[in-house]
């Protein structure tokens, strides 16, 4: 999927189009409407009962009453006053405001360590290998991680960072430090570095994809007008790869924000995050006021991610 | 660009790179050495012998988990997701190159599909199958008919679970498809048209082999995402678990070795996977490259 030789085909999706401008249209074009939609209907019911359905749902749910034993349909915004108890009326920032800034920290953290390293890794790919199946091969060591199981890659840190894991020993046999170093697992830097262990591929791939697209004679040109490397990545390949920037940021930010498998696991169970909030009340059967949290986060992450859109068209980068 | 000679950023980039290679595999590396610990070893460091205990351990059963039945349920999901992914995608993509009224829209709901938050769509789709259950209740205390009472949950393993992976299957699955299109020449098909094969003809003997290593690819990604998934599952899945779902309780409870030989264990089979599936790719290429030229 990511060979890009992309041989100036012009869009294979505006081929086949129907005449739109002739009044009527023929019946074969009719049949091939009609066979598109008949293509596309399994797809649209999928999602449809799977995601758009239990969405709506949630957002109903979210103004419903509930006692320890049931939910009852009613219309109430308590759901929503009970998670921000508290950060209207003290100086001190109330449990969700805590949650959402703990949560924006790894975002943010996360984000930065994805973004440098899944740009450098891309560049280095996509500009200083220079066979194509080489190109292809160190692609795929980068992405077949991807495809194996997250949580043992997280459980993978323990022996490393545990209290008598390798880092620890390692330095003290160098004498560097004279106790373990506590702080190592479950803690705010296992989290981090299990966020940026895990999601670095969805900087890598769609930044590799933007580079790959560069004409290599604009590099030339830069280099024949007299720029050194880094005014040509900087002026160059940093703007021409910043759709792929911009997918990669939006993956990141979104998986981090919804996150609650990874902070409980490298967290030790002990790290809040605004996932972990929502899975709590989901098998506390608070389900009204799970809703109203997932609500709100989805929110959250749509207001993050309104502005990496406008940036681009995602469907002109495939 | 080519011909000149290689600068020293090259060295440094490349030297960044291996770092992140052993930052990405290192720690799996670790663990499947330290799955052959001996009887006596630990979950860290120094190694307490070689052996296969914790394999066997692993064989015997994890206690009260049903670490095998979580497994043989995961890799019959997985495969479940992967046909209907390749299946559901593969005809969205060639809807999409005819247009449609409504494309826009189900492409939109496909990407938000995508980067929803995976817990927002696991409750989604946990609360409606919660009151699908009360209306089903509800049904059968009015109407008093046997074959509803009891029914138990309509929650389970092919409904709400298949239905929870492919909401994040699918939007990769048309988004390679899409990726896929955009690079085939529909001469081949108005070839085929032209030369009188009928629809499904054409499909079936031009699109269909041209397109198979990247139908392959859709494959591989709708089987291991499936065989991984965890976020989307938690709230969707009935009483039965998947094993990413037992392997995440296992973190807390278990404190041997025999968690790492699990690792092992699973790793392996994503691996064996993805070299089936890369092999099948490189191996239709080839074939489709020999049979073009023959013909050709």
């Amino acid at each position: 999927m990511t060979d890009t030789a992309l041989s100036a085909m012009p869009a294979a999706v505006n081929v086949p189009a129907a005449p739109a401008s002739t009044t009527s249209l023929t019946a074969k074009t009719r049949r091939r409407r009609a066979l598109a939609y008949l293509q596309a209907a399994p797809m649209a019911l999928v999602f449809a009962v799977f995601f758009l359905v239990p969405l709506l749902l949630t957002l109903i749910v979210s103004f419903w009453e509930y006692n320890e034993y049931e939910i009852i349909p009613s219309f109430t915004v308590q759901n929503y006053f009970d998670v921000f108890e508290g950060c209207f009326s003290t100086a001190e920032a109330c449990t969700t405001v805590r949650t959402y800034v703990s949560t924006l920290k790894f975002c943010v953290l996360t984000w930065a360590c994805t973004l440098v390293i899944g740009f450098t890794v891309a560049y280095f790919v996509a500009f200083h290998v220079r066979s194509r199946t080489m190109q292809m091969a160190l692609f795929l060591v980068c992405t077949i991680p991807f495809w194996t199981s997250n949580v043992i890659r997280m459980i993978s840190w323990i022996p490393l960072l545990g209290r008598n894991g390798l880092v620890n020993d390692t330095l003290m046999g160098l004498g560097l430090i004279k106790a373990p170093i506590e702080g190592l697992l479950y803690s705010d830097f296992s989290v981090v570095l299990a966020f940026v262990h895990l999601n670095t591929v969805f900087m890598i791939v769609p930044i590799f994809n933007s580079m790959a697209r560069i004409d290599r004679s604009l590099i030339e040109a830069a280099y024949d007008a007299g720029a050194t490397g880094w005014q040509t990545l900087w002026n160059v390949v940093v703007p021409l790869a910043k759709p792929g920037i911009a997918i990669g940021s939006i993956f990141v930010v979104t998986l981090v924000m919804g996150d609650f498998v990874t902070v409980g696991v490298m967290g030790g169970q002990q790290i809040a995050s605004v996932g972990k909030v929502i899975q709590v009340q989901m098998s506390a059967l608070q389900l009204p006021a799970a809703a109203a949290n997932a609500v709100i986060l989805l929110g959250a992450v749509m207001l993050m991610i309104v502005a990496m859109t406008r940036l681009i068209d995602l469907r002109k980068e495939l | 660009m080519s011909d000149r000679p290689r600068s020293p950023a090259f060295y440094l980039l490349a030297a960044f790179f291996c770092l992140f290679v052993a930052f990405l595999y290192g720690p799996t590396l670790t663990i499947l050495v330290l799955s052959f610990q001996g009887p006596q070893g630990g979950l860290t460091f120094p190694m307490n012998g070689v052996s296969t205990h914790w394999f066997g351990k692993l064989w015997a059963g994890l206690g009260i988990v049903d670490i095998w039945g979580a497994l043989w349920r995961s890799l019959r999901l997985g495969v479940v997701v992967m046909g209907l992914t390749v299946g559901i995608a593969f005809f969205a993509g060639l809807a999409f190159r005819k247009r449609f009224r409504g494309e826009g829209a189900l492409f939109t709901v496909a990407v938000a599909s995508l980067i929803v938050p995976s817990i927002v769509v696991s409750l989604g789709i946990g609360l409606e199958f919660r009151l699908l259950d009360d209306a089903v209740n509800w049904a059968a205390a009015a109407t008093g008919w046997g074959w509803l009472q009891e029914h138990g949950t309509l929650m389970g393993l092919y409904t709400s679970a298949l239905g929870a992976h492919l909401t994040w299957t699918l939007p990769f699955g048309l988004l390679i498809m899409f990726a896929v299109f955009n690079r085939f020449d529909p001469a081949y098909e108005e070839a085929a048209r032209d030369l009188g094969a009928t629809g499904p003809q054409t499909l079936r003997y031009v699109v269909v082999p041209i397109l198979g290593p990247s139908l392959v690819g859709v494959a591989l990604f709708g089987f291991t995402l499936s065989f991984d998934e965890l976020a989307r599952t938690s709230q969707a899945i009935g009483g039965r678990n998947t094993l990413p779902l037992e392997l995440q309780g296992l973190t807390t409870t278990v404190t041997t070795p025999e968690i790492y030989a699990l690792g092992t264990l699973t790793t392996g089979m994503s691996l064996a996977v993805i070299a089936t599936a890369l092999g099948a790719s490189l191996y239709l290429q080839r074939r489709r490259a020999r049979t073009g030229l023959r013909l050709g």
